[in-house]
């Protein structure tokens, strides 16, 4: 008999909805981390969406670790000079079952092992898996840094990050194109409460979410900006290859952010608590592996399964709607006792009918859309020009009409017309 | 292995961090020189960070690799700025202060140069922030 009915690599969102919803179905279910506690490897922008929890935890916004509840979004265009910014604000979003709320992921990683291991789950930190146990093609456990470190079970999920050694080793993934991830560099900045809410017009425990296009220079990528309770998290996301290319380190281009005019006022006096740095699969649908092998299931960002998709970076909440999908149908396959592929099929169905794959379907244009030259670095300009010419009062001359004004902008910043509408239809098409 | 019985792989104290190998960023002293943000200097940024280091290097360089290397992108992209170029054109690098991102074997054009793998369990860099 197997040392584990189920192994968990990785006590990150995925691998604790898989090890909660395995364990939940009654299994013996080992859940295996590296870091010395769940959540301590693992940083990200700030938000996380939550109501793939409501299927998991009833009433989680009682217990889980929050800083603020979003009830403000702003998305913000900026150039070296200009910043047009889209503000919605909803109460609603402040009060159950809300909607997005800020938390560090140390806390929050670990709140959910903690409700993985009430299930009956095993959790080990302080281990690192380094390879896995086969026999021929089928997965028959992991071998890990401890003495005697081997352990055996009938299925193992890989919720092991973005880098997957696991999902590389059984051979899902063919090649690493670095041009399917960025790195996202944060920086986490304390500041007072009240400063927090004065400046970003918030109340009690509710916060706001900015994102940004437009403010990574020649590099493709975006920025970001969340209030914590005591706390602000600023943070870039980079294109590697161009990155790679050489000249302005990435926390230099957070440096040019945090000057910005736009920026520079809502963070003054922010001292740095913590600098942190992180890889995203950015290139979602077309950059997945094969998520099933005999015995062994992908889930989360070991999957690509993360949507880096311009207006939306989420990424903990299809980890945790995958992972509880693979924990799942690994308990079912273990009672069934046929753990082969086509005994897991079942996995790949689950993430088709929910918003795991429907969404990233759906949009799997929009990462290559958003990280065009058009997108990256001639939007910003024409949307800002435009707004800066039709809020500029030219007395004596009487005001240019809307359309002069486009035509002027495209034409400044070599656009055509044509070009224009073509990626227009484009970008309607994939995010209708 | 240890980090030291490579020639590329000193420790930290040997190595001078050039925080702008491409010199069109206002250094830390210019940007205060001229009243605006104070940026931090890098030890200082690195310090906000805490690393349980191992003996062990999870990550090592092949420095006679990266002689050969035209791209040199690890110079750049690596976010603990880690790469530092040595005057012979090899690499000094140092795994302590390492974020575990990737970055570095993702853009490296050598093929085997970087040999990389996470430190052992509990060891290597702890969030508590972020
Ligand atoms: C800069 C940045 C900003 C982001 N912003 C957001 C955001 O605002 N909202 C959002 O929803 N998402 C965001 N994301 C994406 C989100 O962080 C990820 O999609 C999410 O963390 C994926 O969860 P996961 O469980 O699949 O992987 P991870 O969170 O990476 O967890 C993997 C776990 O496995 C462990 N592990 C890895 N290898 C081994 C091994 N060999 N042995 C043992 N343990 C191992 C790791 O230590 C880690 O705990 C952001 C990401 C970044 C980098
Ligand atoms: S990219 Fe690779 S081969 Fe080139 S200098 Fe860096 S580590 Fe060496
Ligand atoms: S893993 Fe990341 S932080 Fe560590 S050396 Fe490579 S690029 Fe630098």
């Amino acid at each position: 008999m197997s040392d584990f009915d189920v192994i968990v690599v990785g006590a990150g969102p995925a691998g604790s909805a898989a090890a909660l919803e395995a364990a939940r179905a009654g299994m013996r279910v080992c859940l295996i981390e590296r870091g010395p506690f769940p959540g301590a490897k693992n940083m990200y922008g700030g938000v996380v969406y939550g109501r793939i929890l409501d299927t998991l935890i009833p009433n989680w916004w009682e217990e889980a670790p929050i800083q603020r509840w979003i009830t403000r979004r702003s998305t913000m265009v900026l150039t070296d000079s200009q910043a047009l910014t889209i503000d919605f604000r909803t109460e609603s979003w402040g009060k159950p079952p809300y909607n997005g709320a800020t938390t560090f992921r140390p806390d929050f990683d670990a709140w959910l092992a903690s409700n993985a291991e009430e299930a009956g789950a095993t959790l080990i930190c302080s281990t690192t898996v380094t390879g896995l146990l086969r026999d021929g093609q089928r997965v028959t456990g992991v071998v890990t840094d401890r003495p005697d470190g081997e352990l055996t079970a009938d299925v193992v999920i890989a919720c092991d990050g973005v880098n997957s050694f696991l999902a590389k080793e059984v051979g899902l993934y063919p090649h690493t194109d670095p041009s399917n991830f960025t790195l996202g560099v944060k920086e986490t900045l304390a500041l007072p409460r009240e400063v927090i809410e004065e400046r970003f017009a918030v109340r009690g425990d509710h916060g706001l979410d900015i994102e940004m296009l437009g403010c990574t220079g020649d590099v493709p990528g975006g920025g970001f900006l969340y209030t914590n309770a005591e706390s602000v998290s600023i943070g870039l996301v980079l294109s590697l290859p161009q990155l790679a290319k050489g000249g302005i380190r990435p926390e230099q281009r957070l440096a040019r952010l945090k000057e910005h005019p736009a920026i520079a006022p809502l963070i003054e006096g922010g001292e740095v608590t913590e600098y942190s740095a992180h890889v995203i699969p950015e290139a979602g649908y077309n950059m997945m592996p094969e998520l099933i092998s005999d015995g062994f299931l992908v889930a989360g960002d070991a999957a690509a399964m993360c949507l880096a998709a311009g207006i939306w970076l989420e990424g903990v909440n299809f980890a945790i709607g995958a992972g509880a999908a693979a924990g799942r149908t690994a308990a079912g396959a273990v009672v069934r006792g046929d753990t082969t592929a086509d005994g897991l099929a079942g996995y790949r169905t689950r993430l088709e009918t929910s918003f795991v794959l429907a969404d990233h379907r759906k949009l799997r244009d929009a990462p290559h859309i958003v990280m065009s030259d058009l997108a990256q670095q001639k939007v910003p300009k024409v949307i800002c020009g435009m707004a800066e010419q039709v809020f500029t009062v030219v007395n004596p001359d009487p005001k240019p009409g809307m359309f002069k004004i486009l035509w002027s902008e495209l034409r400044r910043n070599k656009m055509g017309i044509r070009d224009a509408a073509s990626h227009g239809i484009r970008a309607a098409r994939t995010f209708r | 292995m240890s980090a030291t019985n490579s020639s590329t792989n000193g420790p930290s104290d040997q190595r001078s961090r050039t925080s702008d190998p491409a010199g069109d960023m206002p250094t830390s002293r210019t940007v205060e020189a001229s009243g605006r943000y104070a940026e931090m200097s890098f030890e200082a940024r690195m310090d906000t960070v805490e690393f349980r280091v191992h003996e062990r290097a999870h990550i090592v360089v092949d420095g006679r690799k990266c002689v050969d290397c035209s791209v040199r992108g690890c110079i750049t992209a690596c976010p603990a700025n880690l790469f530092v170029p040595t005057a012979d054109g090899g690499i000094l690098f140092n795994y302590e202060q390492c974020f575990e991102c990737g970055t570095c074997y993702m853009v490296c054009n050598e093929e085997g140069a970087i040999s990389w793998s996470y430190p052992e369990g509990g060891h290597g860099v702890v969030f508590h922030a972020s």
